[in-house]
């Protein structure tokens, strides 16, 4: 499209783009030669910028996108969800236009893996009191601290990263954003064994690693407010993602149900009833507020939406080991392994319901997003702040 | 189709609320519910001249406005964000919605005006998933005899269209005994209809059983309504109320139930929605069998939903008013009366739950 002349972009426009794309006749046994040409036909986000794997359309498109690719190849959006969901909207968001020139596309292509390092062993639900510094030198960045719960850095090339620039400050307003360099030097990652047996997160050292100011995300001290566009981006990917009518887990303990007609009691029939209208009065509202983002940025209604899935996923992922009597007292396999990434649907019932208590702690606990909903949307006051005005470095720790 | 509003939508939803909030504010509503009709006639009239709600579902050519259930639920929600007492439900949408469905061509153009109002003689506990009883019979003269209880609008009717097997009788009002008894919901007054060889005209066949469901898909909408309002004004009291130096909507015990209630009713607005969407998509007469399950499951989504929701949300409503909450002044109980006697009405929300299992297909232990 040249500049200057408007076409709306509407379903069937992106139908066409979709045939049209196909029919240029891209390989789709060679994968990625594949995405990146999907890429760069602008059919990878379609409300990215043209240029940057989109075409400038309401969010909402993509849906016909999928639909009309789905028989090609497609992300691995397991390993790939953290830089899919969190680092992508943020560089898009905050980063100049060489850094989404550099990164975006390889991120989408699954080239290169993205990891979040944010919280540490002194700061999870209160994030912006982390400790981890970096220290300005020339043209580079020197950063010491330890990160923990750190998903997906055994595969990650870059990671989105929040440190301490200044500890004289309240602790708001003292942090800036980077994107780090996961090869560079003094970057060690260590497993973190987790309750389902295996490691998907581990812990994270920093020491004297060294990023340059290229690599800085934003305004020096507005860390902050870049984190907060990437919780609010974390929590619609963790409890926003589109399923169909009685798919999902709902979909999984349902099959079961079918399939096994002697689990069956009334008990279970009731509680496995009433899941299922909760399962689809979710969808249905997580439908309806993508609806209304079709175009803007997701708000703080999106921690309603990851709020409601983890505690669905959580009741149904019980009731299904429940459910299966004996064979929900064994499990599939305690071997330590690094998995890629959540495996929801190729493992057993006991790694479902092991796995799924993490969805209530993971991109903000339940509690921290009923604070957030209370506050943000309901606009009740805020809990009394004994920390609001006293710099970093005096507060107790 | 889409789970948000259209600006013709929105613009209804302004007239009504606009009409209700000068002519039927909580103050209004208490005091004509204590009195000896409940009914707000006049407003009923003003609503149908001026906004035309009476005649939405009645084609145009009928005298209506060829509306849709999309249509209607808005109007419902403000009723029920109002706890209006006027006869909507009763009259707009089940007696219009049987009529649309029997063919009938003179009673609903007259239904449409708003000048005639009429009820479905069947109780407003019946549900969907069971047969009617059958209380009423024919006599070999033709005549009716027998009784419904718990009828819902027959105080108000001119005409009651009773159901006797797969026939529909049309009944005028003087020929009935409406016995009112004290209803739960002040607002919404139940009656006893009494038939005692009284004359009455077969319009036509009808499968009740649709009718309801349509009209508990629908009733969702008011439930929507008068779970916002509910959540709203409890909103406006705990940011007001101050108890130990704060007000109380800081306490993170009471913002976590309210964020908790938030959520529910952001997923009720979702599933009644769905649902006045997917009925709007059935038409009257011979529709594409998908279609019709598709509207029946949406409806029992947001029928059992809703109705926890609501009457979750008016508990809470009133719990977390303190003892204000308790009295007859503060109109909450309005609310709370309402929602409780509407999670029974059409079905109770396990009897939604029950006839999902075959509509989502989660078969019953055998
Ligand atoms: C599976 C999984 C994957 C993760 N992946 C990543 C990752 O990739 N990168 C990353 O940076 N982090 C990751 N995390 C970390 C996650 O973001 C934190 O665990 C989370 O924010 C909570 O912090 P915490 O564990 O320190 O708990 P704490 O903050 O210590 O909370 C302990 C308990 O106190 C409650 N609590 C705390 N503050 C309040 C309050 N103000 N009001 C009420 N209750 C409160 C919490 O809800 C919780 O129940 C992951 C976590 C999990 C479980």
């Amino acid at each position: 499209m040249t500049k200057g002349t408007f076409v709306a972009l509407d379903d069937k426009t992106i139908r066409e783009r979709a045939a049209a794309f196909l029919a240029a006749g891209h390989d789709p046994g060679r994968r990625l030669e594949f995405l990146r040409a999907r890429f760069d036909a602008g059919l990878a986000w379609v409300h990215f910028p043209e240029g940057l794997g989109g075409l400038g359309a309401p969010r909402e498109l993509q849906n016909v996108v999928e639909q009309e690719l789905a028989r090609t190849p497609q992300l691995d959006t397991g390993v790939q969800a953290i830089g899919l969901g969190m680092a992508a909207p943020t560089i898009l968001a905050f980063g100049t236009e060489e850094q989404r020139r550099r990164f975006l596309r390889p991120l989408w292509t699954g080239e290169e893996i993205w990891c979040q390092l944010f919280s540490e062993p002194g700061a999870g639900s209160d994030l912006a009191t982390l400790g981890t510094r970096a220290v300005r030198d020339g043209d580079e960045w020197v950063v010491d601290g330890q990160k923990v719960w750190t998903s997906g850095a055994h595969h990650a090339r870059w990671a989105i990263l929040v440190a301490r620039t200044d500890a004289d400050v309240p602790k708001h307003r003292g942090l800036t954003y980077f994107v780090c360099d996961m090869h560079a030097p003094g970057v060690e990652v260590r497993p973190l064994r987790q309750i389902t047996g295996e490691a998907e997160f581990n812990e994270v050292f920093l020491t004297g690693v060294r990023l340059g100011d290229d690599l800085r995300l934003g305004e020096v001290g507005d860390g902050w407010r870049v984190a907060q566009t990437t919780l609010m981006n974390e929590r619609v990917a963790i409890g926003g993602a589109p399923v169909r009518r009685g798919g999902g887990m709902v979909g999984v303990v349902a099959e079961t149900w079918r399939s096994r007609p002697e689990l069956r009691t009334h008990d279970l029939h009731q509680r496995l009833l009433r899941l299922w209208v909760e399962a689809e009065v979710t969808r249905l509202a997580g439908a309806r507020l993508r609806e209304q983002l079709s175009a803007g940025q997701p708000g703080p209604e999106g921690s309603g939406m990851k709020l409601s899935f983890a505690s669905l996923n959580q009741a149904l992922s019980g009731l299904d080991v429940e459910m299966r009597g004996e064979e929900g007292l064994g499990y599939d396999d305690w071997t330590f392994r690094r998995s890629d990434s959540v495996d929801f649907f190729g493992r057993g019932p006991g790694y479902r319901y092991l796995r799924a208590k993490g969805n209530s702690i993971e991109g903000g606990t339940s509690e921290i997003l009923r604070n957030i909903v209370a506050e943000r949307v309901l606009g009740l006051p805020s809990e009394p702040r004994v920390d609001k005005d006293v710099p970093w470095k005096n507060l107790p720790r | 189709m889409t789970l948000l509003y259209t600006e013709v939508e929105e613009e209804l939803r302004a007239s009504v609320r606009g009409l209700l909030a000068d002519r039927s504010g909580p103050d209004a509503v208490l005091r004509r519910a204590e009195s000896a009709a409940p009914y707000d006639m006049d407003l009923w009239k003003t609503l149908s001249r001026e906004i035309g709600v009476a005649g939405l579902l009645v084609p145009e050519e009928y005298g209506g406005a060829g509306a849709s259930a999309r249509e209607v639920a808005v109007v419902l929600e403000e009723l029920g964000r109002a706890v209006a007492p006027v006869p909507f439900l009763t009259s707009s949408v089940l007696a219009t919605a049987a009529l649309l469905r029997v063919g009938e061509e003179d009673l609903i153009q007259e239904l449409a005006s708003g000048e005639t109002t009429a009820a479905l003689a069947v109780s407003l506990a019946a549900s969907p998933y069971r047969p009617l009883p059958e209380t009423v019979t024919v006599t070999d003269r033709g005549t009716l005899d027998g009784a419904v209880r718990a009828v819902a609008g027959a105080d108000v009717a001119d005409v009651l269209l009773v159901p006797v097997g797969r026939a529909l009788y049309q009944v005028a009002a003087e020929h009935v005994q409406v016995d009112v008894a004290p209803s739960l919901d002040l607002t919404r007054p139940i009656a006893t209809v009494t038939f005692s060889d009284t004359p009455g005209e077969a319009i036509g066949s009808l499968d009740v059983r649709e009718v309801l469901s349509f009209g508990a898909g629908l009733l969702a909408s008011e439930q929507l309504g008068v779970a916002e309002w509910c959540l709203e004004a409890t909103l406006a009291y705990i940011k007001e109320r101050h108890q130990f130096a704060r007000p109380v909507g800081s306490f993170q015990a009471i913002k976590h139930r309210m964020a908790d209630l938030w959520l529910d009713v952001v997923r009720a607005r979702a599933a009644a929605r769905n649902a006045a969407d997917l009925l709007a998509a059935v038409p009257y007469g011979a529709a594409a069998v998908e279609a019709v399950e598709a509207g029946e499951l949406a409806a029992a989504v947001a029928k059992s939903w809703c109705s926890e929701v609501a009457v979750r949300v008016a508990e809470e409503s009133v719990q977390l008013h303190g003892g204000i909450g308790m009295t007859w002044e503060h109109p909450v109980h309005l609310y709370l009366k309402r929602a409780k006697s509407t999670e029974i009405a059409f079905g109770a929300p396990g009897a939604h739950r029950d006839a999902l299992a075959v509509l989502a297909d989660l078969p019953a232990p055998v």
